[in-house]
């Protein structure tokens, strides 16, 4: 499918700074739809489900929405990026909150150690685990932009691993799922090719 | 700490080229005076882009001591182009002129002299949107073999004492809930001769946010020794690229060289 021809939709979970990713999609010829519309998400070609904030926060906002059921049993290629990443989990420590339930594991913090900063902030190293269309053209020890305090654990759902005080999945997948921890739309070429890989997966249905 | 044999963790440190502006343009003065103006900010964030810069700091200079918000249309013209982090300083006095320069693409704002005069603002953003995005910019100046913290750097003819200790207040700032500190050291800045090692390790053992060294660049070793001397996470600095006295590429290969994990 050529770029013009699909519809890709930005989930409007609250929180600022939407923009970077919108303009991330903008640079690979896409232009998006911010939306918490059931039915803009249900007939999108891709979805993003993005987060700054809290997970509490962002999990109220998609009640709000009406968005807690539909999205896990969406078939088109979803990708949530950072806390929207922790939202596909079971839950997540930070506020102890429900999430989508998608993976079945919960979000921890990660350690506060001595000598290790926290929130983990920068560019950090990645792994690569289990092959999975994402990471078409990436190589083994990519470096991409962290932002978070807390993380998801190790599991057979890890694409992509990376270590802050512990290894964490920085990369995760399930069924038409993918999550990313760190921020493809600020991790230069390697976010690019990942944004464009997303971009290149196919819907469960007719594959 | 980060990076070295046996640590827990591949984080990279960062290489942050500052981009001062006034009226729309990169400007640098020396120690704060005589500005004058580098080149337009879109074209030199690109090139520090293409460079491997880590990720760019953007402080308007002229914002803060003439007490105006931050223009943000620039702020959108960087976020559309560019793919690495960025960070907008300058005039940034309340929380809903922090959402229209996070809305407009910036990753993280930065306060200084607006922080000082009302501390409360550094938790208010942190709760908004998340300590992550909220850095707090600290001018420190050494004086008699302490450090104190200055406001309104900006001008010269308007900067003041904040009457505060450099170490105190960046203890209190985190309690406020700051997401990273950047540190300038003004007895260094603009004159080239290293960072401020000493000061910045002190900082560094009451500082468990990301700390930034600024100021005082003017070599690679001066990079190589404020990371492995004073384990800061991230390098800034002005003149020295702008100027093209340091490429970025050749810094980097040799901070591999000695050890020090940066991004490729």
């Amino acid at each position: 499918m050529a770029a013009n021809q699909l519809s890709v939709a930005i989930i409007n979970s609250g929180g600022a700074n939407i923009n970077s990713v919108v303009f991330a999609l903008e640079r690979l010829g896409i232009e998006p739809v911010f939306t918490a519309d059931r039915d803009q998400i249900r007939h999108a070609s891709h979805v993003v489900l993005p987060g700054v904030g809290s997970a509490a926060a962002a999990m109220d906002q998609l009640q709000q929405s009406g968005l807690v059921e539909l999205i896990p049993d969406l078939t088109q290629p979803v990708i949530g990026i950072c806390l929207g990443m922790q939202l596909l989990f079971e839950s997540s420590a930070e506020g102890d909150v429900p999430c989508l339930g998608i993976i079945p594991a919960r979000i921890e913090a990660l350690p506060v150690e001595a000598g290790l900063t926290i929130p983990h902030m920068g560019w950090n190293r990645n792994a690569l685990v289990n092959q999975h269309a994402i990471l078409s053209d990436i190589e083994d020890g990519f470096y991409a932009y962290f932002v978070h305090s807390y993380a998801a654990p190790m599991g057979p759902w890890t694409v992509a691993r990376s270590r802050h005080g512990r290894e964490f999945s920085s990369i995760v997948s399930h069924r038409n799922f993918v999550g990313i921890q760190f921020h493809p739309e600020r991790s230069a070429t390697v976010g690019q090719q990942l944004l464009s890989n997303f971009l290149r997966l196919q819907s469960e249905v007719g594959v | 700490m980060n990076g070295n044999a046996g640590s827990v963790t591949d984080l990279a440190r960062r290489i942050i080229p500052c981009l001062d502006v006034r009226d729309g343009k990169v400007v640098k003065g020396v120690k704060f005076r005589e500005h004058r103006i580098v080149g337009d900010i879109v074209d030199l964030s690109m090139r520090y882009r293409d460079q491997g810069a880590d990720e760019l700091v953007l402080y308007d200079i002229t914002a803060s001591p003439e007490a105006r918000m931050v223009d943000v249309s620039w702020v959108e013209r960087i976020a559309r182009v560019i793919d690495i982090p960025f960070c907008v300083a300058g005039g940034i006095r309340s929380v809903e002129a922090a959402r229209r320069v996070l809305n407009s693409g910036a990753d993280k704002i930065s306060i200084n002299s607006p922080a000082i005069e009302n501390p409360a603002l550094i938790g208010e953003l942190a709760k908004q949107f998340g300590s992550q995005c909220v850095v707090v910019g600290i001018d420190s100046l050494q004086l008699d073999g302490d450090y104190f913290v200055k406001k309104l750097t900006g001008d010269p003819d308007k900067t003041q004492d904040a009457g505060l200790g450099t170490l105190e207040w960046v203890r209190r700032v985190q309690e406020l809930g700051a997401g990273e500190i950047v540190l300038n050291c003004m007895n260094q800045d603009g004159v080239r001769r290293g960072y401020d090692v000493q000061q910045l390790r002190l900082v560094r053992e009451v500082c468990r946010v990301p700390l930034i060294a600024s100021g005082g660049a003017g070599a690679p070793e001066h990079f190589a020794s404020v990371f492995a001397e004073a384990q800061v996470d991230g390098a800034l600095a002005a003149s020295v690229f702008h100027e093209a006295m340091i490429a970025i590429p050749d810094l980097k290969q040799y901070l591999r060289q000695q050890n020090i994990a940066v991004r490729p």
